[in-house]
């Protein structure tokens, strides 16, 4: 198991840097970020290039990725355009957006594992069929469309939410946004449980459990719960990372200043360190959860062995 | 305490799922208890720190308008330069100024508004090590080379040698040249004066910027919002009208247009695209759509050859005549724009220059002699028009499409022009500067003091800073020399539109619209204006 965690972290090391090479190109393939500072008319060359040389960005790429990675081991991720340092950003916008994640994780398993083990159990019944519709509709439909008619309809038209999240943006704000930003992901789940749990309905160590004369709620929850869990912890854990880089659009629509919205900026003003920066960190969210996923089979199903 | 987080949240969540309570703080909205209510109002993160030499877009622009004064300032109606803090600026040869500063200003932390707070600001803002990314503001004061030295060179001085401190209230100013509206230029917030502690604690300023404003910052985090209170002792006489405004980011135009309909928010000053349609529906008298200082033109790249054969002009004159701009300001941009028949804006007024009807025939939607021009000049280079824009911001793709659109039409050829859109801002910039493009542009021009020559010099003299198509008219550089040396006013008025008739003759730029600032705003507001910059004069707004 520790030899297994080990390798695993090791394995980190190439995919981390291959990651943040690959953003620091994309970014830089996108041209001079110095020239959209200025607004619509050109910098004035010798103020240009003093900000170039300020922000490192008269070197060749190679240079300012050594520099950069080297700053990033001293937690030294540089400074935004208007003057922040990128950690400070960071401090600001992570906390947002894991709030956000974590609401709508919570509503993935609670609600979407729910009504998977509940529609999975009642096959082809009338709650299944209409679960199965529902999900179909939240998945086919955008989530902006789902987030603005939310906004439109609480926030508007009945006056039960806010429209907007205030700077705090507290749990209590982001239940809406939550809601919207788990809606696709919380359709999956509800589907993957609903599978796996059909799927085990019938295997041989739930008769089992059964012909023992276990009550049902032990059968369902310690037996057949447990086994048929596996795919679907899988997806939330990689869907952690999707949520928290994805919130993109979320963000906008709620005006949530979290990491979302610090990368669209960031994207839109070109501006390297904090695009890299975020992005770095998101990388690393996606590495952990996956490990934390694969260490989490183990517990689930005793079977599965590390070595 | 852990305990009773968790318990506010489940709190909330149930309060929130069945009423209308919000768990936010929402204590910026509430009364300041001293001196009137607080209003608030949409805002963007300023892509810059907000030093006023350092600030060149319009939402760092509106802070440094509500906190600073400076010695000029554009009437919010008339857009004329009035003294604000200057008691007079004389000249006698439209090069030397000599500048009396107004006696009684302080700054808000008490220190007094000096001569010296001028003189230093203004080398602070010229000298290159600052990074100020409007230095160039101060270009035309005598020893500005020696402080910001052309790319390469090396800087030699930190102040600006043209600028000399008489005594507490008078300041001399010596320019290269003759430049006659240069007291109108003043009231830009580059020109602001700055307080001690800008210069001895900096960063400490960047977190709470000080100044001389009818506002003072109470706080500031930065990305999210800016709380600003009226200050009681502005010596001023535009005194604030209200508590005070809370500037709120937001992430989306659209966003902040929900609040206000929600009740949340008081003030938008950009009412977006897709809301236009329903905005007199929503607010009726409370939305706002006034002119603004704002021109949209198309540029073209003279330095590629196929834009600069003899005959072009025609090419460029037919395109221009290709362009159904009535009905493209009426279906596109539901009447935000003007059509456009001069190179200026309205907002100059006559007497500032602007010439409605300048532009002539040429302005004029005519399919028939647009094509007659085109194929007298040579037709298009190349066959095809592909007219470049930036696709991330703005809704610069919807126009553009019906530009081409009216081009083709007129030209009966589908083919005849293309929209080319440039992924993000900052790209389409490079493409400009690295002399990239290979058609025209759209080119945006947002003034920087209400003056005919800031919408002439910069955009079209040879080697001008945002003469993006490099375009040089021996004539028109002439002209424009004349009307800077001329102490008359309305004389210079007079030559820059003589200027402003080459331009149109070689249709060096084709332009467009004229654009409008546009607002919307609650209930409880009133008085509520936009100034020629398209900025709300918070000043004057009344909070009931």
């Amino acid at each position: 198991m520790g030899r297994y965690v080990i390798r695993r972290l090791l394995q980190m090391i190439p995919v981390f840097i291959g990651a943040t090479l690959l953003i620091f190109l994309m970014v830089n393939v996108m041209g001079d970020p110095i020239a959209g500072l200025c607004g619509d008319r050109q910098c004035d060359p010798a103020t240009a290039a003093q900000l170039k040389k300020e922000f490192g960005l008269d070197k060749p790429v190679w240079q300012q990725y050594l520099t950069y990675m080297g700053n990033v081991f001293t937690g030294d991720f540089g400074t935004a355009f208007n003057g922040q340092p990128v950690t400070e950003l960071m401090s600001t916008a992570f906390p947002v957006t894991i709030r956000l994640t974590i609401v709508a994780i919570v509503f993935e398993i609670v609600i979407g594992i729910t009504l998977g083990v509940v529609t999975g159990l009642r096959r082809g019944r009338p709650v299944d069929t209409g679960v199965l519709l529902l999900t179909l509709v939240v998945i086919s439909v955008p989530t902006f469309v789902t987030g603005l008619l939310l906004q439109l309809l609480l926030g508007v038209e009945w006056g039960w939410i806010k429209p907007s999240v205030s700077s705090d943006a507290e749990f209590g704000e982001l239940i809406v946004p939550g809601l919207v930003l788990a809606s696709v992901s919380l359709a999956y789940v509800t589907r993957l449980t609903r599978t796996s749990i059909a799927e085990n309905k019938r295997s041989d160590y739930v008769r089992t459990a059964i012909a023992k004369g276990l009550p049902r709620h032990r059968v369902v929850t310690r037996h057949l719960l447990r086994n048929s869990l596996i795919p679907v912890v899988t997806f939330i854990g990689t869907d952690i990372g999707a949520l928290m880089g994805g919130a993109i659009v979320t963000e906008r629509i709620f005006n949530i200043h979290g990491v979302g919205f610090q990368l669209y900026q960031g994207i839109l003003r070109q501006n390297t360190q904090t695009v890299v920066g975020f992005v770095t960190v998101l990388v690393l969210v996606f590495l952990v959860a996956n490990l934390l996923v694969d260490l989490l089979y183990a517990v689930l199903d005793p079977r599965i062995r590390y070595a | 305490m852990r305990g009773a987080t968790h318990a506010k949240w489940v709190a909330c969540a149930a309060a929130a799922a069945l009423t209308a309570t919000a768990c936010g703080s929402g204590g910026s909205d509430s009364g300041s208890g001293d001196g009137g209510t607080v209003l608030s109002s949409s805002w963007g993160d300023p892509q810059n720190p907000l030093e006023p030499a350092n600030t060149n877009e319009v939402q760092g622009g509106k802070v440094l308008d509500m906190v600073f004064r400076s010695l000029k300032r554009y009437n919010p109606e008339t857009g004329a330069a009035e003294d604000m803090l200057a008691e007079k600026i004389d000249t006698t040869d439209s090069q030397n100024f000599t500048i009396t500063v107004k006696d009684g200003w302080t700054f808000s932390n008490g220190e007094k508004v000096t001569a010296k707070s001028f003189v230093d600001a203004w080398n602070y803002g010229a000298s290159l090590k600052n990074n100020q990314k409007n230095a160039y503001f101060f270009e035309y004061i005598d020893g500005y080379t020696a402080t910001h030295p052309a790319e390469g060179g090396k800087q030699t001085a930190d102040t600006l040698s043209g600028l000399k401190v008489v005594n507490d209230k008078t300041f001399t100013v010596k320019l290269t040249q003759k430049f006659s509206t240069f007291p109108d230029t003043l009231g830009y917030p580059a020109f602001a004066p700055l307080p001690q502690s800008f210069f001895s604690d900096h960063a400490g300023w960047l977190e709470k910027p000080v100044g001389n404003g009818p506002y003072t910052i109470a706080s500031y985090t930065k990305g999210s919002q800016m709380e600003l209170k009226k200050w009681a002792d502005y010596p001023g006489e535009d005194k604030a009208q209200n508590g005070g405004v809370t500037l709120k980011v937001y992430t989306d135009n659209n966003t902040a247009y929900t609040d206000l309909m929600a009740g949340n928010l008081d003030l938008v000053d950009d009412v977006p695209a897709a809301q236009l349609k329903n905005v007199k529906n929503d607010l009726g008298d409370r939305y706002l759509n006034t002119p603004a200082g704002i021109i949209q033109t198309l540029a073209f790249p003279f330095y590629d050859k196929k834009w600069n054969t003899t005959g072009s002009d025609k090419v460029r004159t037919g395109l221009s005549r290709a362009i159904d701009r009535e009905q493209i300001t009426d279906t596109i941009f539901q009447k935000t724009r003007t059509p456009a028949t001069d190179w200026t804006s309205p907002v100059l007024g006559e007497e500032g220059g602007f010439k409605a009807g300048l532009c002539g025939d040429a302005c004029d939607y005519d399919p028939a002699a647009a094509k007659k021009l085109i194929q007298e000049g040579g037709g298009l280079p190349g066959g095809q028009v592909k007219i470049s824009y930036n696709a991330d911001t703005g809704s610069h793709k919807q126009w553009v499409d019906a530009v081409c659109n009216s081009i083709n039409n007129a030209l009966d050829n589908d083919k005849a022009c293309v929209g080319n859109p440039v992924g993000t801002f900052a790209d389409f910039r490079n493409q400009i500067t690295d002399r990239k493009m290979s058609g025209p542009f759209r080119a945006g021009w947002q003034m920087d003091y209400p003056l005919i020559q800031n919408f002439l010099q910069p955009l079209y003299y040879t080697n001008a800073s945002s003469n993006d198509g490099k375009w040089s008219n021996k004539d028109f550089d002439t002209l424009v020399n004349q009307a800077n040396a001329e102490t008359d006013t309305a004389k210079a008025v007079e030559t820059f539109q003589k200027a402003e008739e080459v331009l149109r003759d070689n249709m060096a730029a084709i332009p467009l619209w004229y654009q409008n600032g546009s607002a919307g705003y609650s209930e409880r507001l009133s008085n509520v204006k936009l100034n020629p910059f398209s900025v709300p004069v918070y000043n004057e707004i009344k909070v009931s």
